[in-house]
This record gives C-alpha cells, structure tokens and sequence, in this order.
C-alpha cells in the first residue's frame, strides 16, 4: 500500500479542511514564518478518504477485535461517552475561558474528581496527568516533595518488585531516586523477608501494583503497608490494575498514600497506538499539598480551579491546562453510566471472565504460572513446555492466533514467567467470546503438534507477514523522505 | 544444552569471566544467557576508565523481547570496551564467549575472581533454571 506521501501530485486540493477565510499572518514576525510550504501530501479528499478508510480496515482493533493484551484492559470504549464528551459546549470551550464560562466542563471535572476519590479510598485527587507514566512521575514527585518538606533527605531509595511494570523503575529513576529492585516468591507474593532485609532511613517509599502484574493479588499488603510506614516510607499504587478491584476494595484502605489511575484502561477511554491517556493521582492527607495542578473546588454553587496561590506547595503543573480535557469528560461520562453498582460488576465480571478462561484453557491443556492461585482479572499461561518440546515458541502461538481473527494477549510479559502469555478478557467481553479463544488455542496446540510449520510460519491470512521484529529494531527506519532529497 | 566452556568462570546471573593473567578479566554473558535473550539489537557499555563494582549493574543488554541489565561479576576499573558491539549487536548472539565479548577490567583485587562459579556450578544453576 502507497504511503499517502507517495500518492502526492502538485497541485491536488482536499478543500474541506482548506481555512475557511483568508489566512492572516501580519501579527506573525517574518523571522518567525517559513520560507517555503511545508513538504505536505497533495491529494485529493476522496484519495484521502479511500487511504485512512483503507489503513483502518487492516488495523486489529477493539472495535473488530477480541483484544486481551494482559496489563492493558482493552475493553470496549461505549459511544454514550463518545457522544457526550462531542457536545458542542465542550468541543468549543476554549481553555483560557474564564471560570465563570465553563461551569459545566468545571462541574463535570469536580465530580469526577470525587468518584475518583471516592472510588479509591483517598483522601484527594488531581487529574492533571496526561498519562499513566505522567501520573507515576506526578505520584513520585510528590513522595520526594513530602520528604523534602521534612528535611528527610536521607531517603534515596524506592523499592520496586521485580514483578512490577517497567514504567515504575523508570519513574523512580527520572525523579532522582535509586531504584532496589525485591524478589517475588514462587506463589507470586512479595518476598517479606528480603523486604524487611532492605527497608530503613533510606527508603523512601515502594511502588506495588495490586493485583500485581502476575495476575494475583498481593495477600500481604496490610503487612507491608505496616513494614514500609514504620521504616518511615510511603506507599505507591500503581492503578495499572485497578480493574480488578474496582467498587471492591480501595488502595486507599490497604495503605496507600498516592496511587495513579489508568482511566484509559479502567475508566474505558479509546487507547492504544499512543494515546491520548489520562492519568490522574490520588493522595492520603499527608501528600494532599503537593497535588499537581489545577485542581477545581467548589465553593458554594460555583466552581473553580486552584492554582499556586491556593497550593503553594504543589510539585506544579504537567500540562499546559487541565489534563487531556476530552479523555477525562469521556471517564466521567462511563463512571457515571456505571454508578455505584455498576462499577463493583466491573471488577466482578473482568475477574469471572478470567478465571472462566484461565480453568478452559487449563483442561484444554496449557500451563498456568501460578496454578495454585486464583486469577485476578487477568493470568499467565506458560508454553516453556511447547517451546522446549515441540519448538513452537509464545511468539508462535501469538502470530497464529492472528489467523483465527484474535488480538495476541501480551507476551514474554512478566520478564519473570519464561515463554509467557498474559491474558486479559476485560468484562466487557461474553463467553462465546472467551469460548473462541479456547478453542482456537487448542486447535494451534494440535497444529504445533501435528504442523508445526503451520504455527511458526504464522499469519497467513494478514496484509503483511510475520516482519523481521530484528532488523526492525536493529535498522530504525522511521521517517518518510521524498526520494529527490 | 549451551555450551560453557571449563576455562572460565561464571555468576548466578549469567555473565562469564576469562582471567587473562595480567591482572585484567574479559566479562561477557554467556551462550545460555543469549539464548533466552534472543537476538540482540542493542548494547550498552560501561565507559572506559570508569569504576565498577561486583554485583552491580553496569551494561544493558537489549533484546526484541526485553532488555536486561549485566552485573559487573567483579570490581575494578574498566580498562577496555567492545565497541565493535555497537554496530553489531548480533555478534553476542553468534560467539558470546568469543567476539561477543562485552568489557575487560582491571581487577581491584585478584583475589575476587575464587569467589566466582566454575564451569559445573554453572551448569547446575543453568539446570535449576529449567525447571
């Protein structure tokens, strides 16, 4: 397929997007203004039509797909929410507005702080970040502000699960901390041991996700809320997998005292192929100064944002305004859809979904890494045994699952299960669904056996092959450039 | 199985040592290391002339699948780096004891290296990881 820069032609015209005036550049200083016109695709709207309508037919996406990518939650982003968040109050609401023209977007930001508070048990909630790994940075930077405020400047040190996601180490490191990495047991709880061998002055707090990221929920959190806090720590809550829990038990009151949400994942925002995300942070009392900024309070009927004159010790701001506006009002439109019921059928269904599954695919005869233990909302299948005794390896499995029209689950993550699948059925999806994918795992289970060319050829049945992920890698290829320059 | 060949020595964690008699060691990771790695397309390299320390992270190795810190199986200064690794990763994957060779330090104390893994206590901890 032609890139839409190579179906260029001088002189082509798409007319719909064309400014409707003319384009005024006087208050633009000539230092400033560009030389020549940028190097723009020149086509025609129905070209353009036909190469977007023809790229998004050959994408794998939710809206086609059964999509269960482990740590992601793709479940499906209802059109209500799409809807409301398109009003034209919202699209047209300029973001330098004055408070008292945004009432309503500032009312819906408010409540949705609230459900979010109320949701997790915290004491505050800013939804400021842009994304998970914004909100990670925000939670941190706060960790490292309370301590600060304290002239507690010992604590260098954050602890991190070898179990947890990658983007917690790195969050750790970009805000200045040492990173101590501590062991997970066989039965996928952390090691206490190791973790009080580890724990002192320099510790400044831990970075958990509960569920953790090998699909079981962390039995001990209340000790080592209680180990951490007396060692003069603070807890962090990585929201990656608050699914789980949702309307069920509340990071909050398992001792947390900052935790980041995903509502891209929980809260069912459009995600994946980059974004845009929303990341929002909660607090306990004791970090609630260094919330980022703006935060909206209501004062009487009228709402407001706070800015640096309210909190002056806030960590500051993330973004040029409020956040990824049109992601959050597309949250609170889906919590509000839930309401309270129905966010504990969230965590009720995605945790039934899972375990439905995890027991099919056991009879049908794949390997759970943590066979004595109950799924959360998502579990890990290991194929070692197929890698080592038939050669057809996770990633096999993955591209032929393509062929039988499913999204792959993430793979070879946790780096701890060697040849791991992590499944993740979300529960928006019903059990013929979940049915299908069984059964297509068993019937690559019998080609690996019987074909095994068949499943490490995989796919046959999509636009491209299986690519050459190496050379990719190894040769980043990434920008187009016209061929005379 | 991988190959691990008697005249070095090894750690827990995968790298191997060849003592070169002149109070210098040449590190890399070993065969069975590259193998569940995969193919490598990125490696990262202490400085010369910068100081590590045994058991401490001081090179990434970066695979499709994943990317993995190396620990420094002994402390000193590092004297020499492959460079050659940086524009072809792959040759950790086709000779990891020989051209795929990741550093050389100069050992702070010769002593270090009677703390490490012969050839058949590494075999057992690459048996122990199979099961």
């Amino acid at each position: 397929m032609a890139l839409i820069q190579e179906q260029s032609r001088p002189g082509r015209r798409a007319v719909a997007q064309a400014p409707a005036g003319p384009v005024r550049l006087e208050g633009i200083p000539a230092a400033m203004r560009r030389q020549a016109p940028p190097a723009l695709p020149e086509v025609s709207e129905m070209q353009v039509v036909r190469h977007y309508t023809r790229l998004s037919q050959k994408n794998f996406s939710i809206d086609t797909q059964f999509y269960p990518l482990g740590s992601c939650t793709m479940k499906y982003n209802p059109r209500g929410a799409n809807e409301l968040a398109m009003l034209p109050g919202f699209l047209g609401r300029h973001p330098e507005a004055p408070d008292g023209h945004s009432q309503g977007f500032l009312a819906c930001m408010h409540d949705l702080q609230e459900i979010l508070r109320e949701v997790t048990g915290m004491c505050a909630v800013s939804l400021s970040p842009m994304a998970g790994a914004q909100g990670e940075f925000a939670g941190v930077a706060m960790i490292r502000a309370y301590h600060r405020s304290r002239g507690d400047d010992a604590r260098q040190e954050i602890l991190v699960p070898d179990a947890a996601h990658g983007t917690n180490p790195a969050s750790a490191v970009m805000c200045g901390y040492r990173v101590r990495e501590i062991p997970t047991g066989d039965d996928g709880d952390i090691d206490l041991e190791a973790l009080q061998a580890v724990l002192g002055p320099h510790t400044a707090g831990i970075m958990l996700t509960n569920p953790s990221t090998l699909g079981v929920f962390e039995r001990h959190i209340g000790d080592i809320a209680g180990m951490v806090h007396d060692a003069g720590g603070l807890l962090y809550y990585d929201g990656a997998n608050l699914n789980a829990i949702l309307g069920k038990v509340r990071p909050g009151d398992m001792g947390f005292d900052v935790i980041h949400m995903n509502l891209h994942k929980t809260f069912s925002t459009p995600h994946g192929g980059g974004g845009p995300g929303a990341g929002p942070v909660g607090v306990s009392e004791r970090l609630e100064p260094f919330l980022p900024l703006p935060l909206v309070v209501r004062e009487g009927e009228e709402y407001r944002w706070l800015t640096e004159e309210d909190r002056p010790h806030s960590i500051g701001r993330l973004s040029a305004f409020a956040g990824n506006a049109g992601v959050l009002l597309r949250a609170y439109v889906y919590a509000r859809m839930l309401g309270r019921e129905g966010m504990s059928r969230v965590a009720d269904y995605s945790t039934l979904n899972a375990n439905y599954m995890l027991k099919r695919l056991q009879e049908a005869g794949f390997d759970p890494a943590y066979p004595d233990r109950r799924a959360t909302h998502e579990f890990i299948v290991t194929l070692r045994r197929q890698a080592r005794e038939l050669g057809v390896n996770t990633m096999d499995f993955a591209k032929r699952l393509l062929d039988f029209g499913f999204h792959a689950p993430t793979t070879y993550f946790p780096l701890l299960v060697p040849e791991c699948l992590l499944i993740e059925p979300t529960e928006t999806e019903d059990k013929a669904t979940l049915d299908a994918f069984v059964a297509a795992m068993a019937r690559i289970q019998e080609e690996a056996e019987r074909e095994p060319d068949k499943v490490k050829g995989a796919p046959w049945s999509l636009p491209v092959r299986r690519l050459d992920d190496v050379r990719a890698a190894r040769e980043l290829d990434l920008a187009w450039r016209p061929h005379s320059s | 199985m991988s190959n691990v060949p008697s005249e070095l020595k090894y750690t827990n964690s995968h790298e191997w040592v060849r003592d070169e008699g002149d109070g210098t060691v040449t590190v890399g990771i070993t065969e069975h290391a590259q193998e569940l790695l995969g193919d490598l397309v990125f490696v990262e390299l202490p400085e010369t002339g910068s100081e590590v320390a045994a058991g401490s992270e001081c090179a990434v190795v970066e695979s499709v699948k994943a990317a993995s810190d190396v620990y420094s199986p002994v402390t000193g200064e590092v004297v020499a780096v492959n460079e050659a690794l940086a524009d072809a990763p792959e040759k950790v994957n086709e000779d990891a004891f020989g051209e795929g060779w990741l550093f050389r330090v100069k050992l702070a104390d010769p002593a270090q290296l009677d703390g490490l893994l012969d050839a058949g206590a590494y075999q057992a901890v690459m048996e122990a990881d199979e099961h």
